[in-house]
């Protein structure tokens, strides 16, 4: 069993859950309250992961840190080494990825808040901030939490995107998907079948709870 | 300073509706009334910001809170402007005290929320989520929870609707009270008559988004825009009259009809001045082709049909009693039996309570 795989995938979907909640509520909130009518375009950028090759997601984003992009160049500059095979790396291209797992159901979730509501808190003298935080973000908790449940869940099962990103480095880049796909080539199904097993099981327990909590609603294809 | 309300406003609708409002009005009730659609609640939104009209400028007390051309907006949320909206908006994560307190800078219960929780009735609801109460108490505390910011204006759309009598007068009383000490403009927003008539100190008639007529309900009742206001109120019959007797012992008052001899019995109520309206529905008048004897409604007329016409199932009577005039309704089956045409003498028979006392 591939311990540092598992342990390094578990601390990655963590980190990953947790920097999408912080850029999805913004994000989500604008989704779903904005007048723009340029609205569409970042609704499909967000969307986008759903239907890309994640080789695709993961060439882009491995060409935008490597040290010829601007970026890339900043980030060497800052740190000495590219983002490229790192950690750190894994960390963008998976936020990236489930993007839309964890702004989707958020978005679609205050955009389900009553705006008989928001006008009524509007008139009690409540700012957008204000409204925002005690009325919208309380009365969407349940999809708050399946957005950030559904990024964990996806992060912990990612393949193609790790790989172009991180390479396969054990104890540095090597998730747990990976170290699957290792055991496979060297024919060890043993090892193979106990990793899958877990992640397996990992994975069905996050979709339960997710599931659980919103017993009446459709949650994976949050459409609006 | 007092707190006017002058607002002048346009906004053009993709459906062609078009709202084209001028107002000016001090503190008290002041009733908005109009049927669906004329463009009431529109109004409301855009004083309380929640709508952006095409033009117009909106002052409260002096403060600019729009104006169009200088692109002043203030939002909402700034304009201090109370609105109970129809559907209540009560936020249903929180108990009855919470939503009071939302719009407190403590947003934390204390005796303010207290106090008005008491005065609606509702103290003993305080812990209750708004799932868990009535029509009635929702919507007291709706109205306990935008009184309790001291708004500088308050709008309000059909609060009442759909509650019972008892519920509505408590209510009443309890904004009644509230106004003789805040002294704001409020605009109570309805399409029921009785509320029209009862509530307002004046009233403001709204149809297809413009204000037809406005004044002392009194005033407005007997203004150019009348045949519209009487078609929004039901009455096609709207007589100026004046108190010239009353009778607490029969629970009646005796209505003389300006300019005529015509003594009308109406309910019993007290009037300010002997000066009233009386509203009566053309359906309400019952027609005998001889003097009806034995009944129990106190006024028998006597009359000569004018004129007569005939639409679909509908006949319209022009009735012409010593110089009052009436409208009555009757089928076409009641045309033929009574042998009904024009210049034939006619009894009315009108119910006590038939006769709406529609301003005093």
């Amino acid at each position: 069993m591939a311990w540092s795989a598992l342990l390094l995938t578990l601390k990655l979907s963590l980190i990953v859950s947790a920097v999408l909640l912080i850029i999805g509520l913004p994000m989500g909130a604008w989704i779903a309250f904005s007048r723009e009518r340029w609205k569409f375009l970042v609704e499909s950028v967000v969307a986008l992961p759903l239907v890309l090759p994640p080789t695709v997601l993961g060439f882009y984003v491995l060409v935008a840190i490597g040290p010829l992009s601007p970026f890339g160049h900043w980030y060497v500059r800052l740190t000495g080494h590219t983002l490229a095979f790192t950690f750190q790396g894994l960390v963008v291209g998976s936020v990236l990825y489930s993007l839309p797992f964890a702004v989707q159901p958020m978005a679609a979730g205050f955009a389900a808040v009553d705006r008989t509501l928001l006008a009524a808190a509007a008139t009690l003298g409540a700012s957008p901030l204000v409204v925002f935080r005690r009325v919208v973000l309380p009365l969407s908790k349940n999809a708050i939490v399946t957005g950030v449940m559904l990024a964990f869940a996806h992060t912990l099962g990612e393949f193609g995107v790790v790989l172009m990103i991180g390479g396969n480095i054990p104890g540095q880049t090597q998730t747990v998907s990976i170290a699957i796909y290792d055991s496979v080539q060297a024919l060890d199904y043993r090892s193979a079948n106990q990793t899958a097993l877990l992640l397996l099981a990992v994975s069905f327990v996050m979709l339960s709870l997710v599931y659980g909590l919103n017993r009446s609603k459709w949650v994976v294809w949050p459409w609006r | 300073m007092a707190l006017t309300l002058s607002a002048k406003l346009q906004k053009k609708f993709g459906s062609g509706f078009a709202l084209a409002i001028e107002l000016d009005f001090d503190t008290g009730f002041h009733i908005l009334f109009g049927a669906s659609g004329a463009g009431k609640t529109t109004l409301l939104d855009c004083l309380a910001g929640l709508t952006t009209p095409d033009e117009g400028m909106i002052s409260l007390g002096g403060r600019i809170l729009l104006n169009t051309s200088t692109h002043i907006d203030v939002p909402t949320f700034q304009r201090r402007v109370g609105y109970v909206l129809q559907s209540q908006g009560l936020f249903p994560h929180l108990t009855v005290n919470e939503n009071i307190a939302f719009g407190l800078e403590s947003n934390r219960p204390n005796a303010k929320v207290e106090e008005i929780m008491r005065e609606m009735e509702i103290a003993e609801l305080q812990d209750r989520k708004p799932g868990q109460l009535s029509a009635g108490q929702r919507q007291r505390a709706a109205l306990a929870r935008t009184l309790v910011t001291e708004p500088r204006l308050l709008l309000m759309d059909e609060p009442l609707a759909a509650l019972d009598a008892s519920t509505k007068s408590t209510i009443v009383n309890v904004l009644r009270r509230w106004n003789e000490q805040r002294q704001v403009p409020i605009l109570y927003v309805t399409h029921d008559r009785e509320e029209a008539y009862s509530l307002g100190e004046r009233l403001i008639v709204l149809e297809e988004g413009k204000v037809i007529a406005s004044g002392a309900p009194q005033h407005v009742l007997t203004s150019p825009a009348r045949n519209a206001i009487a078609q929004l109120a039901g009455f096609e019959n709207l007589l100026q009259c004046e108190v010239v007797a009353e009778h607490p012992e029969q629970g009646t008052m005796s209505c003389r009809v300006t300019g005529t001899e015509v003594v009308l019995e109406a309910p019993l109520t007290r009037v300010a001045g002997p000066e009233v309206v009386l509203g009566v529905r053309a359906g309400d008048i019952l027609l005998a082709a001889e003097r009806p004897r034995g009944v129990s409604a106190r006024n028998v007329l006597l009359g000569r049909i004018e004129s007569l016409e005939q639409r679909g199932v509908l006949v319209r009577l022009f009735v012409n009693v010593n110089g009052a005039k009436f409208e009555a309704h009757v089928t076409p089956g009641a045309r033929i039996a009574l042998g009904l045409s024009g210049e034939k003498n006619i009894w009315l028979v009108i119910k006590t309570y038939s006769c709406h006392l529609l301003s005093a």
